[in-house]
């Protein structure tokens, strides 16, 4: 950035998180993804007349085992409220969302900056409320289509506070919060399907000053990459406005992927005016130590907790506890290898963070569909334990499991691929090599040290790469000496 | 068959006097010749109502039938009935079929319920609005006692059915006096039970906190047998009390002796007719030989509760009729270009004045600025209003006094001016805000019009209110009196 | 306490309900007479009172996270004012 010296941006993230509830947040409608417009409103959504909420128990759940997570406070009583606007999306002419009183609050998540430092971003709130439909304008002309079926779908809203001053330190909390979120299953992370999607709030201020500039709300950016240049390009703008005497007008914009800008959206002139008042479809929802201890109960794992026990469990570096812990079915994939292989957990890691990782890599594939399972790997490395081939051989097994060729050991047999271990045989073959090579061998004795490894090569070709190597070094130096 | 009582008609079907059929046929004909001059139902539902009494002829020759089996039944129509047009008596709803029943309608007609029979929809004050049913899209209904008046609101249509014979009894809403308020000026017996004791779901929502749905009919009785059919609890409404109902026909016919009567001082105070409080009173002595005990009681923020009312109900009205868009179901106006002239021209024009003063008296009460003000000082009026009633409770059984503050008024009288209409409402509405039961019942006559009492009860005390209201009929005939032209 | 036309007017376009000429006037007056009966509120003193939303003092019951609802759009958009392949159709949405 190029006024970096001079400027300070000031950056809060709202994050809407939709639950991964079977059901809608207050009706019993199904919330797969992907289902022909309108099938999935029923007469709740819809907001049908006379129709009343009932509250979703798996969705309250999920709301406080978010708030456990980032050490918020968990509010014994909350309550929904109705939020107003008109637009086609909004079946009943309301949100029900929380206001005054939010299910979470006063929450914080720790980042890790690219120097290493960690930064604790505050997390102001977070309140449980309905999604909204789609408006649908292709293939339209002068009119709009909407479809319903995601309106009533459960979502948290999580604000942060403004503690975030780059693009950077605002990707590094969205990523952190997406893995936490998907880690603790409320949530599937999907950002095309529209699962995790960011608003961003961005001001900037002379560096030095306390006062916030006047923000601006950019609204849905997708993906991680958007988030970032959505930012970037905003501050850009802001400071280029203040810069040629322009004010910062407290506006709502939309970031264009194509452009990597953002722009005014029409500005609505009752934005502010959203007349909150509690639902009286709906009682205050009360939340017991109780029912938070059986949250509690079913906390998984977080993944800073799982990190420091990897590296400290099975003495793996950080690098390697990061990766394997970036997602809870990955970690779950490692300790399986490690268990059932008896290996030792650095190659069982190498195995995983490099040759499986960047064959599902190539392969378009993530974890869950990996073609070879965390058993079927432990069998393979398992054989690099206990001898039977080579770490070399090792990799051709792997290429013919990720094939579909079957376990390890049905591949070693079928191959022939047993490595040699019996000394007499590799001796019969040194022998072979020896006669077969007079010129080299003469040269070897007479003082050229570097014609060892042309030996060693030629014993694994004969022994077709099945000759123990450690076993090959040994005796081939003991009968090249003569 | 029009003058016999449930029970009677019960006993009647079980005795083979007549079937289903033939009562259902006969309360037909009865609408068929005299509605027109009354103008209560909306909807006539003949073929549902043939077709349900011939069910339940059925189930009364298998021996399965209920109790209420085969008696027909007028609907307000704020309650959904699937495939029936489910009006609210709006040009809004005027094409709305609902696809799915109220719970109560299911309670009351399904086979596998009390397997009543649904005679029609009621006309009403357009969306429960109004005092004198004269906001209805479908014109006014007329009082059966005098065609130049109101039968009183929001429930006049299913008042006026019952006073006229045209049904044995009729459901119908409250949420500030609609149920009680109509009932007084028809010679009536409506009740209000206790918030939450009635699912609300499938009833149009006016204002959610107050509405609650209930019965009118010719007794306390027939009224405990309806209401007794309609109440219990419902998953499908998060404000439904998971709670036993209580006996409430088998609790009719104890003794009331010891029963104490509270008269709160502010309802018999200014604003009150005279001929109306000479009928109350005479009431209050005809309680006491019965063996009551009365006493006075003080309800001292009643003053506020019209103001606290047209804050709160407004306010969730002008939210809960937000839905209606023309986007989804409804009124849509012709030939809209923007998204802005299909929500104005489509309300404007499917909404009659009265809704729209109150949305617009709603918005503005919640509006920036005016929430503190208005609405949230509203709620904690009603706070003071419901304390009132705590402590009164403390130390009476029931309080009693007017229902309305007049006999029914001519019709068009009060349309110009809303206040003046309002404050019709100003005895009935602390019940309502308070979510305690309340019930009229009728108590004489002024001028040859009926005029009505209101005895209201604490929480869960419908089967006290109603005993007491049993007794009183016991030793009165005000409630067998029958307007001219519909004996 | 009044309300003036300009007012009036900011919260019928907040409704979303059309004035047509002559209306903003009559309920002007009309809905300033309702604002004075309801004005009789801010007399009373209500220090320290909790304010009530509801009658009942209960708490929100829970529901199952178990889909009860299956596919009726064919029976919900015969009743809508207009839909295409599935949709309901409104003027253009602009973003």
């Amino acid at each position: 950035m190029t006024h970096n010296t001079e400027w300070e941006a000031v950056i809060g993230l709202e994050v809407h998180c939709q639950l991964r509830t079977n059901t809608k947040i207050f009706s019993g409608a199904s919330t797969t993804y992907g289902a022909a417009p309108n099938t999935q409103a029923d007469a709740v959504t819809l907001g049908l007349p006379g129709v009343l909420p009932v509250l979703n128990g798996t969705a309250l759940q999920m709301a406080i085992k978010f708030g456990l997570s980032v050490d918020a406070e968990v509010a014994e009583r909350c309550v929904f409220a109705r939020k107003h606007y008109f637009y086609p999306d909004l079946p009943k002419g309301y949100q029900i969302s929380q206001y005054e009183l939010p299910i979470v609050g006063n929450g914080h998540l720790d980042i890790e900056l690219g120097d290493g430092s960690v930064k604790r971003i505050g997390i102001t709130r977070a309140h449980m409320e309905e999604d909204a439909g789609k408006s649908m304008h292709e293939g339209f002309v002068g009119t709009s289509g909407i479809d319903l079926n995601r309106a009533g779908t459960p979502l948290i809203e999580i604000v942060s506070e403004p503690d975030i001053r780059t693009a950077a330190e605002a990707v590094a909390y969205l990523k952190k919060l997406h893995q936490l979120v998907v880690y603790l299953g409320i949530c599937d992370g999907n950002m095309q399907e529209g699962s995790f999607r960011c608003d961003a709030n961005v001001s900037v201020r002379r560096r030095g000053t306390e006062k916030f500039g006047t923000r601006t709300e950019t609204k849905n950016v997708n993906s991680f990459r958007y988030v970032e240049k959505a930012i970037e390009y905003e501050i850009e703008r802001q400071i280029e406005v203040i810069e040629a005497g322009g004010t910062i007008v407290q506006e709502t914009r939309l970031f264009d992927p194509g452009t990597g800008e953002t722009r005014s959206m029409r500005t609505k002139e009752d934005a502010n005016d959203y007349r909150y008042f509690p639902d009286p479809d709906l009682l205050p929802v009360v939340v017991t130590q109780d029912d938070i201890a059986r949250v509690r109960a079913t906390m998984p794992e977080l993944p800073e907790a799982k990190r420091n026990r990897f590296m400290e469990q099975f003495g793996l570096p950080k690098y390697d506890a990061t990766v394997l812990t970036g997602e809870q079915a990955l970690a779950d994939y490692y300790e399986v290898v490690v268990k059932a292989s008896g290996a030792d957990p650095k190659t069982c890691s190498n195995w995983v963070t490099t040759d499986l990782l960047g064959a599902l890599n190539k392969l378009g594939k993530d974890i869950e569909s990996s073609p070879v399972s965390a058993e079927q790997l432990a069998g393979l490395i398992a054989r690099i334990v206990d001898s039977t081939i080579s770490g070399k051989i090792a990799k051709d097994v792997f290429e013919a499991m990720l094939a579909g060729e079957g376990d390890a050991d049905a591949i070693i047999q079928a191959k022939g691929l047993v490595q040699i271990t019996d000394e007499s045989a590799i001796v019969k073959v040194i022998d072979e090599v020896m006669a077969a090579n007079p010129k080299q061998l003469a040269d070897y004795r007479g003082g050229k040290d570097k014609l060892f490894g042309f030996f060693v090569g030629q014993v694994m070709r004969v022994s077709g790469g099945k000759a123990n190597p450690d076993a090959v070094n040994r005796l081939l130096k003991d009968k090249l000496a003569g | 068959m029009h003058t016999l009582s449930i029970k009677q008609l019960s006993e009647g079907l079980r005795a083979k006097k007549f079937s289903s059929r033939e009562l259902t046929q006969h309360y037909l004909g009865r609408i068929e010749s005299l509605d027109p001059a009354l103008n209560s139902f909306i909807t006539v539902t003949t073929d549902v109502a043939l077709a349900q009494a011939d069910a339940a002829d059925a189930r009364l020759a298998a021996g399965n039938a209920g109790v209420l089996t085969g008696i027909p039944l007028a609907q307000k129509d704020i309650f959904c009935t699937e495939g029936v047009r489910t009006s609210c008596a709006s040009k809004m709803l005027d094409s709305f079929v609902a696809p799915y029943n109220a719970t109560i309608v299911d309670k009351l007609h399904a086979p596998d319920g009390a397997g009543m029979v649904m005679l029609g929809k009621c006309n009403m004050d357009e969306f429960a609005m109004g005092s004198s049913n004269e906001t209805s899209w479908y014109g006014p209904v007329k009082n059966p006692w005098d065609l130049e008046r109101v039968p009183g609101g929001s429930s006049g249509g299913s008042v006026a059915a019952v006073a006229a014979g045209l049904a044995p009894a009729a459901t119908a809403t409250d949420t500030g006096g609609s149920i009680r308020q109509p009932a007084a000026l028809t010679n009536l017996t409506g009740i209000k039970p206790t918030y939450g004791r009635v699912s609300r779901f499938g009833m149009i929502a006016f204002a959610s906190s107050l509405d609650q749905a209930g019965v009118v009919a010719r007794t306390a009785e027939d009224a405990a047998y309806v209401l007794q059919a309609m109440s219990g609890f419902d998953t499908k409404d998060s404000t439904s009390i998971e709670r036993p109902v209580d006996d409430l026909v088998s609790g009719l016919g104890q003794s009331i002796k010891g029963l104490r009567i509270g008269l709160p001082k502010e309802y018999f105070a200014e604003g009150l007719a005279d001929g109306v409080r000479e009928r109350v009173m005479a009431a209050v002595e005809q309680f006491k030989a019965l063996g009551a005990v009365v006493s006075e009681v003080s309800l001292p923020n009643s003053p506020l509760s019209v103001p606290t009312y047209y804050v709160v109900a407004p306010a969730e009205a002008s939210s809960n009729l937000s839905r209606y868009d023309g986007v989804r179901f409804g009124h849509r106006a012709d030939g809209v270009k923007t998204l802005e002239q299909l929500y104005k021209r489509s309300r404007g024009e499917g909404f009659g004045a009265e809704v729209q003063r109150r949305i617009m008296i709603g918005t503005y009460v919640l509006s920036h600025g005016y929430y503190d003000a208005y609405y949230l000082q509203a709620q904690k009026v009603r706070k003071l209003i419901y304390e009132d009633f705590r402590r009164a409770y403390a130390s009476v059984d029931v309080i009693l006094g007017p229902t309305a503050t007049d006999i029914a008024f001519k019709l068009g009288s009060k349309t110009d001016d809303p206040v003046s209409m309002y404050l019709n409402d100003i005895y009935t509405i602390a019940a309502n805000l308070a979510g305690i039961p309340a019930m009229s019942l009728s108590c004489g006559f002024v001028d040859g019009l009926p005029v009505g009492l209101q005895l209201m009860g604490n929480f869960f005390d419908e089967a006290r209110l109603l005993n007491a209201a049993h007794q009183y009929q016991q030793a009165t005939d005000w409630h067998t009196q029958r307007p001219h032209g519909y004996a | 306490m009044s309300l003036s036309i300009e007012q009036l007017n900011q919260v019928a376009h907040l409704a979303r309900l059309e004035m047509l000429p002559g209306q903003a006037d009559h309920y002007a007056k009309q809905l300033s007479s309702i604002l004075e009966l309801v004005g009789q509120l801010t007399r009373a003193d209500t220090a320290g009172v909790e304010p009530m939303a509801h009658p009942l003092e209960m708490h929100q019951r829970l529901r199952p996270d178990v889909v009860t609802e299956s596919d009726r759009r064919e029976v919900f958009q015969s009743i809508a004012p207009a839909v295409e392949d599935g949709l309901y159709i409104v003027p253009k949405v602009i973003e």
